[in-house]
């Protein structure tokens, strides 16, 4: 197990490296710092979608509590480091009752999905009707369908007036990512990850095994909330306002999409559909022959259709067909081999 | 795909006429605020009625509910601008032409995908995103609309919209009829069978394919009745569906296994909370009542209101 994790750790590293380097002679950085934003989102219910088997309809609430979390907190502190931990245990905690009151009620499927929708509706509608002067926490105005714009955006810890904005602002987001990245694997190779997914399989034979059921889906639930909350507060810094938008169906409507299109049960999978996704929907909306909500629409039910399994999976496979891969050129000599028997 | 906060829809259902005094005593207050509770649940099972016969009898969460409605009010808008009458329009024409749509749906989508709950919602999520595009292509994103053709009347000191009444009329007409289809035709026998065991239909010799395809048919029709009906009082845009969606969603899992007691007991629990909240406090309080209501029913009753109370087998 520790090997395979230090290869992992090699790996990411590289992969960032190479993203810094090489991506921003393609993509502006201003562009790429939100999709790396959108691909730690993706990863955070691919984490425990694909992992966990827990379909969230409402993953946007997370990344809007973070957002909100983070500029009202920094309104009010003037100082960027406090902001972004509560960014992170604002969602955390909001997740962890969520979770305890839907998984301690054995909800499943459908329910699930209904109370998470329903409880990202409520929070859009909360916020959207806040536009009121009365309606303020600390200094902060809520400001409704305005949203909240001109806080205080990411700062040197401890040095309110250094600013990271930028380049700088991508590199960090790019190992906010990598270093999430690398904490996802770490947990799904620990004993909790594996027995997560020993969950997702079958519920009723983990908890027979003595697993409490309820208790590790509600930490999942509460790990992904936390990843989307940072998600949040670093889309807060790059968008410089934060609006009801990140709470609504079609923000979580989007997280889903970007999962199901990159591939469920892997880590890499919800990342590159985000990024994707996110990357192509920028360049559909510099044209207007076509309306890219079709396109977006069509690419989720064809995906659902006819490669269930998603993007990265069936590219992966694909390669571990070709013959000049090493195992897999014996598999197929092994299955053409048994075939023949047969 | 941005839903726009605080389409039209949402404000029109929870209209707040401006005039209401808050504690003014006397008959003609208690009129209005039974015909509001009234009018919310009439709305409501207009709303769900669609969706709750798919999900009822194929168990498929049909998430582009919504969009099936924003095409029946463009249906019906289309119909009138071309000169047919607005009631013909909308009780006739914008039901066939999204049932329509829906039989072309079903074929080449949620065929291919019975008993996988999931991946039809996630598929008709997509169908969803693929209408408002398409409407958004045809009609442009803009905001269109007809005038309600039954004037209002004033009751004491309140103007109410005659309108609301024929709303609430189609409403029970709709469940009434649903009712004695399901009771005394021999499809509705097929269909009850087929929603109870759709094996033992299969064997008895009925295509359990025609009959989810003449299924998915009427909740379409039903879908584009519902949006049909409601169009004259919403400014209509191609994103207007996302405000049905969730109300209906909510309202047919609450409603639980039984088709038309479920819709009715759950409308009702839901329309008159909404209403008095939005007497009580104001229009948003109302809504989110609504929500946070929904949450802890489900929470409590996870299978729906008629698994526990109200059993029935319509």
């Amino acid at each position: 197990m520790n090997g395979n994790f230090q290869k992992d750790v090699v790996a990411t590293v590289i992969a960032t490296a190479l993203l810094i380097w090489l991506m921003p002679i393609f993509i502006s950085t201003f562009t790429l710092t939100v999709l790396v934003v959108y691909g730690m989102l993706g990863l955070s219910l691919g984490l425990i979608w694909g992992f966990g088997g827990i379909l969230c309809f409402g993953q946007a609430a997370f990344f809007g509590l973070g957002a909100y979390t983070y500029a009202i907190a920094a309104i009010n502190i003037g100082e960027s480091t406090v902001p972004m931990l509560l960014a992170i245990l604002v969602p955390a905690v909001f997740a962890a009752m969520l979770g305890a009151m839907m998984f301690y009620g054995r909800l499943n499927d459908v329910y699930l999905g209904v109370i998470t929708l329903v409880v990202t509706l409520i929070l859009f509608k909360f916020i959207n009707s806040t536009a009121g002067p009365q309606y303020t926490i600390g200094n902060a105005r809520l400001g409704g369908f305005n949203g909240i714009p001109g806080f205080q955006t990411l700062n040197v810890p401890g040095r309110p007036d250094d600013y990271i904005w930028g380049d700088a602002y991508f590199y960090v987001c790019a190992v906010a990512l990598a270093v999430v990245y690398l904490l996802v694997s770490a947990l799904l190779r620990s004993s909790f990850g594996r027995i997560a997914v020993g969950i997702r399989e079958n519920e009723t034979r983990m908890s027979l095994m003595g697993y409490d059921v309820r208790a590790r889906k509600t930490v999942l639930f509460t790990v992904g909330a936390a990843i989307a909350g940072l998600a949040g507060a670093l889309f807060a810094n790059w968008g410089e306002i934060v609006t009801p938008n990140l709470f609504s169906l079609g923000q979580s409507a989007e997280i889903i999409i970007w999962c199901i299109i990159g591939g469920l049960g892997t880590k890499f999978g919800p990342i590159f559909g985000a990024a994707g996704l996110a990357y192509l929907k920028f360049l559909l909306g510099q044209q207007s022959m076509i309306d890219n909500t079709l396109i977006m629409g069509l690419t989720l039910v064809l995906f659902v259709l006819f490669l269930p399994s998603g993007a990265v999976p069936t590219i992966a496979g694909l390669f571990k067909r070709v013959p000049w891969h090493r195992r897999s050129g014996h598999n197929i000599r092994a299955r053409r081999l048994r075939r023949r028997e047969a | 795909m941005r839903r726009t906060p605080l389409q039209p829809m949402g404000g029109t259902l929870l209209r707040s006429k401006g005039n209401y005094c808050r504690g003014a005593p006397g008959m003609d207050l208690f009129f209005v605020i039974l015909l509001e509770i009234l009018y919310a649940i009439g709305s409501l099972i207009l709303i769900s009625a669609g969706l709750a016969v798919v999900f009822g009898m194929m168990k498929v969460i049909n998430l582009a509910h919504g969009e099936f409605m924003m095409m029946g009010g463009y249906a019906t808008i289309t119909a009138v601008n071309l000169g047919v009458n607005i009631f013909i329009a909308m009780l006739i024409v914008a039901p066939i032409i999204v049932g329509l749509i829906g039989l072309i749906v079903e074929r080449l989508v949620i065929r291919r995908l019975y008993g996988r709950l999931v991946d039809t919602m996630l598929a008709t999520w997509g169908l969803s995103l693929f209408f408002v595009g398409l409407a958004t292509m045809i009609f442009g994103n803009t905001t269109t609309g007809i005038s309600t053709p039954i004037p209002g009347f004033s009751v004491g000191n309140y103007q109410i919209s005659g309108y609301n009444f024929f709303i609430i009329t189609v409403a029970f007409l709709l469940l009434a009829a649903m009712f004695l289809i399901l009771k005394t035709t021999r499809a509705g026998l097929i269909a009850r069978g087929a929603m109870q065991r759709a094996d033992m239909a299969a064997a008895l010799g009925y295509s359990p394919e025609r009959i989810y395809m003449a299924t998915f048919f009427c909740g379409s029709a039903l879908s584009g009745l519902a949006g049909a009906v409601l169009a004259p009082l919403v400014g209509l845009v191609p994103t207007s569906g996302g405000a049905y969606i969730a109300k209906a969603f909510i309202t047919v899992i609450a409603g639980g296994p039984s088709l038309i007691v479920g819709l009715l007991s759950s409308a009702g629990f839901f329309g008159a909370v909404n209403q008095v909240f939005t007497f009580a406090i104001s229009p948003v309080f109302g809504e989110v009542a609504l929500l946070v209501s929904a949450v802890v029913l489900l929470r409590a009753i996870p299978q729906g209101i008629t698994s526990k109370f109200f059993r029935s087998k319509f």
